[in-house]
């Protein structure tokens, strides 16, 4: 089976009427695993034995009707740690890394009754925009296998899109859940920074970066994200918000009705695919037709984000990735003759050659007599960011936009050129920058491949978002659209 | 020619707070090496730092003590480097915005009063500790995030004996706080020291050279006299002072070589962004500021002032908060406050030598030694007697039970007294005469005779009364 037919309140009511036992459903969730992942390469690591032992004790005491996520087989990416489960962050480094503590979402998860299916494959330490940066294998794009599922959550992407699973966690620190659900036409959110828990995700830049759920429907993302936000004690940067029940708020009475949406000129501007263009401002109409007004607006400083973007998030890494030194675990080089030889050998050996652009862009830019020209330099930028959204916001319930300027592009395209592959994420990075929830939800097609809206909400506002998903979702149909096993070319 | 010599002090201050500065795992020493350590001591991958706020308080704690400024919008920075006892291969610690700055202490050498500005205290972790086999080296991250607080002087400390009084004050002041035990030989005072001479008159500082394995006070002083001279002697015969390392050797009392530097180490601070930052808010100190205990240099005033303690006597029982305590306990309970000031200094601090202990860790009492001293005071016992109390009380013994059981209660009552003493004058005819005479020697026989009668039990003093009033008869 594949999941396309259902949503997790359909799963979950199947579950609850024993219409399919969990181990059933964990079985079939398998076989379609096999049947598919040798070609898409979604996963790095399976967790069947763990995954049917965990559906057998919850079919002996039955699936809790009021948790609508028991027995439900959902994929994480592999730089959120699992306890016993191996984890890579797909790096080399941590080739053979097995955690000894979950992260945070992980043990709600599975307080809540999830099945983990897996961990999937991402570009290296999350630096990248097509997965390709993985040190293992390459996913291919659910709906044409010749080109990238995006980045760096692609395995996750893919692995909802193809419909392996019905729902996996990403991470997204500049456009990491966003991009690739745009390339496989699914709903992939990264919350407001601070709304869900980092302990247990592999630092890449820690002012930037936050979990977030993809699935294939606005409500199942809901469901998802109220499962695993809020305030964590492990995390001083999560908020105390209270979280709302997002899901709640969805039904037939739910409209975007008087809503103000602001559509940023520099979204629609040089760069991006006349295709993606056309499919936003066809979105745009949809909404003037739902009832909620579109104005353009303008993000002047957004121009300056990819540039902020790399200086931070590369200072951040080049900080975050030193504790791989070869000492305590993961990958040690065989040649080493002393101390030194220990870290430049087994760091040298370990991280692939993004990762290492990133570490010596950020350790450079931290360096005294640089640090004011870069890093600070870069910090004032992110404030001037924050300030566009805020003045936007203001007056607007929330920004529309494209995810990427273009659909996904073929496998080996850009990978040897990082500047093309950079500008993929200038209209996701801003978002991460402000610290804003972003979403990305099916919009369209070019060319018969996916093409993401972007919506960005204030705040902790998610809420808004996904009334404004949902209401989108419910009168188009591009969501239902789903690509053939094996990708349609 | 005339020099100038200017020493800076970076002082590491070990707090004793029961768990580590970012994480749950208890600060303990002695235990199995990794035993108080968990995933994020391990700088395990995707851990998060969280910050204990007792750190923070201990830190605003020690800032009032020294008089510096709180700062109300602190954070946390970064420091980069790679080492083995570095688990992160950063340290989290206070670079740009530290908890405190511009403090003072004041110091006394050769009875001149001085102020010596701090610049600046942050609060921060400690590393592990590597320990080098033949062919291997052992981490050891016990110590990894145990939590400090750096105090960093300001160059106005002009010699040797200064460095040593600054050191003196600062590790009596915080050591009041209570926030830390202060021990060099413990490890929980650390200092590192910089010293640079310039010709009088000059502007410029001269170059500094840092001086290493520094592990008392004493031998801050003496690695610092040595240094001045080593100094001035390159300067006189027409050399250079080269930025540099140098390792104090105990054994010569002479500085050694240990490299140079070339340039500075880049650490490429930046803004920890794991941790919020940290509004300290005015409230908060004042209510800190409302608990913490007397600082020594208050203590010594109201000790002179009410309590009619010399100078010196109230800057000896201030030495530590311990001894300062015990002393107000002591004279709370009843105890005449010169003789609580004499027996501290004298008994005690000869007997806690003896034990090499800390009062806190021996079974005397405030309440023994104040009722000790107060049997001396009326009367019951002798000074003398007291020394067989004293040891008792060392071993927890209550010392009015003592003297009870050991029936050492001194014999003051006249009627008991006077027939003794009628006695032993009948029995010595030559020494009244001998008195008569204007021998006075014959008194101190007569008291020996009368003392050795009771055991030394005698009071003295109304024996000597009585004895006079029946030889005058």
């Amino acid at each position: 089976m594949n999941y396309f037919e259902k949503d997790l309140t359909t799963l979950h009511d199947d579950l609850v009427a024993k219409r399919i036992s969990v181990t059933d459903l964990v079985k079939a969730t398998f076989d379609n695993i096999s049947a598919t992942d040798p070609e898409l390469n979604a996963f790095l690591t399976l967790n069947q034995d763990a995954a049917l032992k965990k559906a057998a004790e919850m079919d002996e005491k039955g699936v809790d009707a009021d948790n609508i996520l028991a027995g439900i087989p959902l994929a994480i990416k592999d730089n959120i740690v699992t306890n016993g489960l191996t984890t890579t962050a797909a790096s080399k480094m941590l080739e053979n890394f097995v955690p000894v503590y979950d992260a945070t979402v992980v043990k709600q998860l599975n307080e809540q009754g999830v099945i983990n299916v897996g961990k999937t494959n991402m570009d290296e330490f999350a630096m990248g925009g097509s997965t390709e940066n993985s040190a293992f294998k390459t996913t291919k794009n659910a709906w044409d296998y010749t080109r990238v599922p995006g980045g760096s959550s692609g395995g996750s992407a893919a692995a909802v899109a193809s419909g392996e699973v019905i729902a996996a966690l990403g991470s997204d620190t500049g456009g990491s859940i966003r991009q690739p659900s745009s390339f496989n036409g699914i709903v992939g959110m990264k919350p407001t920074y601070g709304r869900i828990s980092r302990w247990g995700l592999i630092a890449f830049a820690s002012s930037l970066d936050e979990i977030g759920p993809m699935t294939r429907t606005v409500k199942d993302n809901a469901i998802l994200l109220s499962a695993v936000a809020g305030h964590d004690d492990h995390d001083m940067t999560t908020s105390t918000k209270e979280v709302p029940d997002f899901a709640a708020e969805l039904n037939d009475q739910t409209s975007v009705k008087g809503m103000k949406i602001g559509l940023p000129k520099e979204y629609l501007g040089e760069g991006v695919d006349q295709d993606v263009k056309d499919a936003i401002l066809a979105a745009a109409d949809k909404y003037r037709e739902l009832g909620a007004t579109v104005d353009e607006v303008s993000l002047p400083h957004n121009k300056y984000g990819v540039a902020a973007y790399y200086i931070i998030a590369s200072s951040e890494a080049s900080s975050n990735l030193q504790r791989f030194d070869g000492i305590r675990y993961g990958h040690r080089s065989k040649d080493v003759k002393n101390l030194e030889d220990v870290y430049v050998n087994s760091r040298t050996e370990g991280f692939g050659d993004e990762v290492k652009r990133r570490i010596m862009l950020g350790t450079f830019s931290l360096s005294a007599g640089f640090y004011d020209a870069y890093f600070k330099k870069a910090a004032q930028v992110r404030t001037l960011i924050i300030n566009d959204f805020q003045a936007v916001l203001k007056d607007h319930d929330f920004i529309m936009g494209p995810v990427a300027p273009t659909p996904a592009f073929k496998i080996g395209d850009e990978i040897s050129d990082p500047m093309t592959m950079y500008m993929n994420d200038v209209l996701t990075i801003p978002v991460n920058l402000a610290g804003l929830p972003g979403m990305s939800i099916p919009a369209g097609f070019a060319k018969g491949m996916p093409v993401g809206m972007q919506l960005i909400g204030r705040p902790f506002d998610e809420s808004t978002l996904y009334k404004a998903g949902y209401v989108f979702e419910q009168a188009t149909d591009f969501h239902k659209q789903t690509p053939k096993q094996g990708g349609n070319n | 020619m005339n020099f100038k010599t200017t020493i800076g002090l970076e002082v590491h201050v070990e707090l004793k707070t029961n768990s580590k500065i970012f994480s749950p795992s208890p600060v303990e020493y002695g235990d199995d090496p990794n035993a108080n350590t968990n995933v994020i001591d391990w700088g395990y991958p995707g851990v998060l730092p969280t910050t204990n706020k007792g750190v923070v308080k201990s830190g605003i704690m020690a800032a009032l003590a020294l008089h510096a400024q709180v700062e109300p919008h602190t954070h946390f920075d970064r420091k980069n480097y790679f080492y083995p006892d570095n688990p992160k291969a950063y340290q989290i610690t206070q670079s740009d915005k530290p908890i405190a700055h511009d403090g003072w202490i004041e110091i006394e050498v050769d009875g001149e009063k001085k102020r010596v500005g701090i610049a600046e205290m942050h609060i921060e972790e400690d590393a592990g500790k590597n320990t080098h086999a033949r062919d291997f080296s052992y981490v050891d991250l016990n110590r990894q995030g145990t939590p400090l607080i750096e105090i960093v002087s300001k160059p106005e400390i002009a010699s040797p004996d200064e460095a040593y009084a600054y050191l003196e004050a600062l590790r009596q002041r915080i050591q009041f706080t209570g926030i830390s035990d202060v021990k060099m030989e413990e490890g929980s005072m650390r200092v590192d020291v910089n010293i640079s001479i310039r010709p009088e008159g000059q502007k410029e500082y001269g170059t500094k050279t840092e001086l290493k394995n520094l592990n008392s006070f004493n031998y801050v002083r003496k690695g610092l006299a040595f240094e001045e001279q080593r100094q001035q002697r390159v300067l006189m015969s027409g050399g250079q002072i080269q930025q540099e390392t140098r390792r104090f050797d105990e054994n010569t009392g002479e500085t050694i070589l240990m490299r140079v530097k070339e340039g500075s180490d880049d650490y490429r601070y930046f803004p920890e962004p794991d941790l919020p930052a940290i509004n300290i808010s005015d409230d908060w100190v004042n209510e800190i500021g409302s608990e913490m205990p007397e600082m020594p240099g208050s203590r010594r005033a109201r000790y002179v002032k009410e309590l009619g303690l010399t100078d010196y006597d109230a800057m000896v029982v201030t030495q530590t908060k311990e001894m300062a305590d015990f002393f107000d306990e002591t004279v709370k309970l009843g105890a005449d406050p010169k003789s609580a000031s004499n027996y501290l200094q004298g008994d005690v601090n000869a007997f806690l030598n003896e034990q090499h202990a800390d009062l806190q860790d021996t079974k005397l009492t405030p309440a023994n030694l104040a009722g000790m001293i107060n049997l001396i005071t009326d009367g019951t016992i002798s000074t003398k007697m007291a020394k067989k109390v004293f040891k008792a009380i060392t071993q927890g013994k209550e010392p009015k039970t003592f003297v009870e059981e050991k029936g050492l209660i001194q014999l003051s009552d006249p009627a008991k007294l006077q027939p003794i003493i009628d006695g032993v004058l009948a029995d010595n005819q030559q020494s009244i005469d001998d008195f008569n005479n204007g021998k006075d020697r014959a008194v101190g026989y007569l008291v020996g005779q009368i003392m050795k009668q009771t055991h030394g039990k005698a009071n003295p003093k109304v024996v000597n009364q009585l004895l006079m009033a029946s030889l005058k008869k």
